[in-house]
């Protein structure tokens, strides 16, 4: 177990994501004793949890509930983004089929913290049993009267409605993902505003990840002091890691912050497919820069290890990349999606994903240009910070990382029409 | 689409006053599941029950990959090409189904029967490589068990606990 657990700390059985499991676990007692605080408290505790945000960015999340200031008698407005879309993570697919409750019961807490009344739970349209288990999960919490009228022994009241995408990866940006709940396609919006400030139909709203939510019933039940315990001072708590790739034992492990990344890989995760040799690592979702064996061999698994090193732990989605794996036909596969998602809103996005896409088709076909890398690379540069929402820079992000690392790859596939690495994308047994 | 309202109202009741647009996507989820895909006439229905722009339901419509304007094959088998399956065999999958199908990803069999489409990450990456069929997910799919679930044998949800 890679150090202590916060969120997947009990037995999954084919029971235990149903109401009564959960309240026999203690759950729904941390709302008892939130309700019983003031909401400004609530948010203060959050605030000194040092709590990061789970959905790639790592914001802290007191910081986003500070800036609402509810206002009593005012409309606020409260989004979990369960649109997980990023390639490589799957780990609040977790929480919303093993762990439902404890998202309803945080997003409670929150409410009533942040003076919401009404609250979305805004969950990508491919996702099936998800989609069922949370949808079952609110239903059961109406039929208990913790929703839909004032929950016992309050006056606050809450409803929850789940929204389901069709579809776009550009939905789980918060402002995308807002705009598609007002039933547009989802074009993300210039800040300022914030959202905080004008979210939902112009209302202050409050987007966070599912992940986050989940931690909230914790961080009230043990308070901020015992929650900071876990992990280290500048990443207080756990990760979700959700891996995939080339590793013996893919899945959703909660990870204590600072823990050694290794040995996470080597011995929990039990180190790679078939016994080969690892290549690269994609940190946390594709968006983020990848990582090299030996970079990552002193690293532990926190911000402020894996940040320097030039990457960052994003949403959690670490990828393992074996040796032999052709960087080449890689970066197709992540430039052809980036390309699919483009919302195209904005030229440098719409117009660059679709260069970047055609280009390395012309490579793997055998019709690259020496001066390509360098047409790839600029077009990277041209999209950082030109774009409203920050996929024309995450996309720059993964295309520079791998340039930067493999360019011989690339250079190799130009000059001879075909791959140094025998073009495989598997790892052979 | 005029035989669902009474099952948009109730829908409406969680929702709070005001949000009527919000329930374009909802509403075409629902008549999708309901005919297949949204038809033009099902768009005109829409448009006057919730009295918004018929630009704003086709605009919905056109953007969403999930959504359809046409009708499709019984089974819809999705397979997903995106960076996790690729490097767990999922180029072996798509070539394998376009083979037992005799038809090219994007296309229906003759007989109506299938649908095949790739798409990007489904968010089963530990269970690579994924192929939804219909609704559902079935993970770490082999050639075998897809032939299965294209001899019709599996029917069912493959992975229904994951532990």
């Amino acid at each position: 177990m890679p150090g202590r657990q916060l969120i997947m700390n009990f037995e999954v059985t084919p029971t235990s994501h149903t109401f009564a499991d959960y309240k026999a676990r203690g759950g729904y007692e941390t709302l008892g004793k939130a309700l019983a605080m003031a909401p400004a408290d609530i948010t203060k505790e959050v605030t000194a949890s040092g709590l990061l945000g789970h959905g790639g960015a790592a914001f802290p999340v007191g910081r986003k509930w500070g800036v609402m200031k509810p206002n009593p008698g005012e409309i606020h407005y409260l989004c979990a983004n369960a649109d997980e879309g990023e390639p490589g993570t799957f780990k609040d697919r977790w929480i919303l089929e093993h762990a439902p409750h404890l998202l309803v019961e945080s997003m409670l807490i929150t409410s009533y913290a942040l003076g919401v009344r009404h609250a979305f739970v805004y969950i990508r349209g491919e996702f099936d049993l998800p989609y069922r288990r949370i949808q079952a999960a609110i239903d059961e919490a109406y039929a208990a009267g913790l929703l839909g009228k004032p929950v016992p022994g309050s006056d606050f009241t809450l409803d929850i409605v789940v929204y389901r995408g069709a579809g776009s990866y550009v939905c789980g940006e918060a402002s995308g993902l807002i705009t598609s709940i007002e039933g547009r396609k989802p074009y993300p919006r210039n800040r300022p505003p914030r959202l905080t400030v004008k979210g939902l139909f112009q209302k202050p709203t409050v987007i966070n990840n599912v992940e986050s939510l989940a931690n909230i019933t914790g961080i009230i039940r043990m308070g901020a002091e015992e929650f900071r315990k876990v992990g280290t001072a500048k990443s207080p708590g756990t990760q979700l890691i959700s891996i995939s790739g080339h590793i013996a034992k893919p899945g959703v492990y909660e990870v204590e912050y600072g823990y050694s990344w290794a040995k996470f890989l080597d011995e929990d995760c039990g180190g790679m497919l078939h016994g080969a040799k690892m290549k690269c690592v994609v940190p946390g979702g594709i968006s983020t820069k990848v990582l090299t064996r030996a970079e990552i061999e002193n690293l532990t698994l926190s911000h402020e290890s894996v940040n320097p090193a030039g990457s960052g732990l994003g949403s959690g989605g670490m990828i393992v990349i074996a040796e032999g794996t052709c960087m080449v036909r890689l970066l197709q596969v992540l430039l052809r999606f980036y390309h699919h998602e483009s919302c195209g809103q904005c030229t440098p996005c719409r117009e660059g994903m679709g260069w970047m896409h055609r280009i390395i088709d012309r490579i793997l076909a055998g019709e690259g240009l020496p001066e390509d890398i360098d047409r790839l690379y600029a077009i990277s540069h041209a999209n950082d910070g030109t774009t409203i929402c920050g996929m024309g820079d995450a996309a720059g992000f993964a295309t520079v990382g791998i340039l930067n690392k493999f360019r011989d790859e690339f250079e190799y596939f130009i000059a001879n029409k075909r791959s140094k690495m025998d073009g495989r994308l598997e790892c052979p047994a | 689409m005029r035989h669902l309202i009474p099952e948009f109202e109730k829908m409406k009741e969680r929702f709070p006053a005001g949000f009527e647009e919000s329930l374009v996507l909802p509403c075409l989820h629902r008549i999708q599941a309901d005919r297949g895909f949204v038809a033009d006439e099902d768009i005109v229905a829409l448009c006057e029950y919730l009295k918004v722009p018929r630009i704003q339901v086709e605009e919905v419509l056109s953007y969403y990959t999930m959504l359809r304007r046409e009708g499709i094959g019984k089974t819809h088998l999705q397979v997903c090409r995106n960076i996790a399956c690729s490097m767990r065999g999922a180029e072996g999958v798509i070539e394998h189904a376009c083979k037992r199908l005799g038809v090219k990803p994007g296309a229906t069999t003759a007989d109506g029967k299938f649908t095949l489409s790739t798409v990007e990450c489904l968010g089963s990456c530990g269970t690579a490589p994924v192929v939804m069929v219909n609704d559902a997910y079935h993970e770490n799919i082999t050639l075998e068990t897809l032939d299965r679930i294209i001899d019709g044998v599996v029917e069912e949800r493959a992975v229904e606990i994951k532990k």
